[in-house]
């Protein structure tokens, strides 16, 4: 139940969409090199209280370089970083109010449990009953109750991340920073902890701030998700948005399978625009009112936004003939490639959800099969 | 898979009492039975022959009268004359000085070794063993030529304008010291290093993450994880500092008391095979101490 109530929760939750809120953190213009490579070039970006981010990218994106950053252990070339309003220059990382879960962990070998994560708690000048009370109240938070005094090397995978993650919480961080917190656990696992996280996040009502490369983490926990490409943001969004309306090519490609088409644009009547494909005429609708007659762009499709017919379908537009090529069950879904017709007919990818357990997959190898889509499954592409 | 887990000596029968008895052989004839010869000594009259000692024991026959016959008075020296208890205690206080100061030498060093790139770190071991390369024998008298008055160090330190008079450090205990801690630093400084190029930065970055102060981290992080690699530096200094005879001999003076050198005055100059042997014999049990104590805590640290 309170799963369902978070989902009313997080849907409600955009604080980035209201002109007077007032960002936690914010990077502005952040630039860092490496030895002349910029790791983070002239980066701008806000994160809100309470706000879920993620940091997505292929490695050697910048995206670890900007959390460093704001965790203190580098330091920006140029520009400025700043937590509710105040100038994070010259403050160094022990006086830092945030609080990172390393990738590797890094819990402290030769420190029990409740030693690791009492360690930050005993920098401060806390009562050792405040401490000892604190520590408990965190083996709770992440159910490690009676761990308290093993230490990290006889824990599981999934435990030392719990004690890290309890570890970070303990000193009360205004933002958590998590990189890659997933990476080290197997599939059930990381899925497990994935909503373990979020309703964490949304009980405590903290900042979180994550590096990931992995887009289903990143879809599936994010309040809003910073797509990042050598060193700069593609496209910030919700994960439906970043899905859905995908900024440029790079995102589109990389958050999700697309299929690409190449046409010349023909018309553009309001925000209806029809291309003259090789495959067929497209229409989508897209309020670009850059577009000129004459001019050559590519359109995205989602797998799942095709359909796959044996009869010719009725619409006039955005359907194409071809052959399957290729069938791959996946259990949840089937991924069907599709040769077009022509020349040189490129291959698509369309998904087919599997929702029956038992009927006749309608399609078999070497049918000829229609390919249609709705005009609203475009996705013109910049860049 | 499951069928090929063989245990090792399956199918060839490895003579499993070969691998574990030869070690074993090997102390027994090397190590044992010098011990025991060194301990019939240590029990026997002094005499003038060769060899110069009159042993009690001559056979496993009348072990009684053995027992009844057998001379304690080389170990009632070692505890009746002041001597001898001065050289040990000079040498425990000499070995420990020595350890200690190589620690605080060799701490910094192999710090700074692990921390430098990790391209450059080959190298600097190397600096580290490269003395090795030269005799032993060689280096110390280096030393002398470096300490004697109007030596090397005296004239740098006058040619600089610190002294005016020669420090007059040769044949002195600070000169022992010097040498000793220069002959085992690397000794101290190996162990170390190995230690601390182990420990994972992450969790230095972490302790600072957590608040602490880069004070605390290392107090807190780097020193217990580095703590097996302290401990062997400082047994493999001490140990070999505590009987160290060459040191002494070449850079010490005549107040400079060791035991290594004590054992050498008897066993050479006074032809007191029994005293000499006795006071190897305690020598031997002083340093075990230690070494079990090592032994534990070696037990101790490993996961």
């Amino acid at each position: 139940m309170a799963r369902k109530s978070l989902g009313n929760i997080r849907r409600s939750f955009a604080p980035w969409a209201d002109p007077a809120a007032i960002p936690q953190v914010r990077f502005e213009s952040v630039t860092k090199r490496f030895d002349d490579i910029a790791a983070v070039s002239d980066l701008t970006l806000s994160l809100y209280p309470g706000e879920f981010h993620a940091l997505l990218g292929p490695s050697g994106c910048g995206k670890t370089t900007l959390m460093r950053m704001l965790a203190g252990f580098e330091t920006p070339d140029s520009g400025r970083i700043l937590l509710d309003g105040q100038d994070l220059a010259g403050i160094p990382p022990h006086l830092r109010p945030t609080n990172m879960m390393f990738q590797s962990y890094a819990l402290f070998p030769h420190m029990s449990v409740f030693d690791n994560i009492a360690f930050g708690l005993r920098q401060g000048n806390l009562k050792r009953e405040a401490i000892a009370a604190r520590v408990a109240e965190m083996l709770a938070l992440v159910k490690l109750e009676g761990f308290a005094g093993r230490r990290p090397d006889q824990l599981s995978g999934g435990q030392k991340q719990r004690v890290a993650l309890a570890r970070a919480l303990a000193r009360q961080p205004k933002v958590l920073l998590l990189d890659e917190p997933l990476g080290a656990l197997d599939k059930k696992l990381r899925e497990e902890t994935q909503y373990e996280l979020m309703d964490l996040q949304a009980e405590l009502g903290l900042t979180f701030l994550m590096v990931t490369h992995d887009q289903d983490e990143a879809m599936a926990m994010a309040d809003r998700i910073s797509v990042m490409e050598r060193g700069r943001i593609a496209q910030v969004g919700a994960p439906e948005e970043i899905y859905e309306m995908p900024a440029n090519r790079y995102v589109a490609e990389f958050v999700g399978d697309i299929n690409v088409f190449e046409g010349v644009v023909d018309e553009v009547k309001g925000e209806i625009i029809s291309l003259d494909g090789r495959h067929g005429p497209i229409i989508l609708d897209d309020p670009d009112p850059s577009l000129a007659i004459g001019q050559t762009v590519s359109v995205a499709i989602r797998p799942e936004k095709i359909s796959i017919t044996l009869e010719e379908p009725a619409q006039p537009t955005n359907k194409m003939t071809g052959e399957i090529w290729d069938i791959g069950y996946l259990g949840d879904f089937t991924m069907v490639q599709v040769k077009l017709d022509g020349e040189a007919g490129q291959l698509v990818r369309v998904a087919l959800p599997n929702r029956s357990r038992r009927a006749e997959r309608p399609i078999a190898w070497e049918d000829r099969v229609w390919l249609s889509w709705d005009v609203e499954a475009g996705i013109l592409l910049r860049g | 898979m499951e069928t090929g887990t063989s245990l090792p000596g399956r199918g060839w029968p490895a003579p499993r009492w070969l691998v574990v008895g030869l070690p074993y052989a090997w102390l027994l004839a090397f190590f044992l039975l010098p011990f025991l010869i060194v301990l019939r000594i240590a029990l026997s009259d002094t005499a003038r022959a060769l060899p110069p000692y009159a042993p009690h024991w001559t056979g496993w026959a009348e072990v009684w009268g053995f027992l009844q016959a057998l001379d304690l008075e080389s170990f009632a020296t070692l505890i009746a004359d002041t001597l001898y208890l001065d050289a040990y205690l000079s040498s425990l206080r000499l070995a420990a000085t020595a350890t200690l100061v190589a620690l605080l030498i060799a701490f910094p060093l192999a710090y700074s070794m692990a921390s430098a790139p990790r391209r450059w770190q080959p190298a600097l071991l190397i600096l580290v063993i490269l003395p090795f390369w030269t005799s032993f024998l060689i280096r110390v008298y280096a030393w002398m030529a470096i300490l004697r008055p109007e030596g090397v160090l005296d004239a740098l330190l006058r040619g600089l304008g610190i002294i005016d008079e020669p420090l007059g450090l040769m044949n002195t205990e600070t000169a022992v010291l010097i040498g000793m801690v220069y002959s085992y630093l690397p000794f101290m400084v190996l162990p170390i290093y190995t230690s601390l190029e182990r420990l994972d930065r992450s969790l230095l970055e972490a302790a600072a993450d957590l608040g602490a102060t880069p004070f605390r981290r290392f107090i807190s992080i780097v020193i217990p994880l580095a703590r097996p690699g302290i401990y062997a530096g400082c047994f493999l200094v001490f140990i070999p500092a505590i009987g160290e005879f060459v040191i002494p001999d070449l850079l010490g003076g005549p107040e400079t008391l060791m035991i290594g050198k004590v054992l050498w005055t008897e066993f050479f100059s006074n032809r007191d095979w029994p005293l000499a042997s006795a006071v190897a014999i305690l020598l031997l049990l002083i340093l075990a101490v230690p070494l079990f104590a090592y032994q534990h805590f070696a037990r101790k640290e490993a996961p």
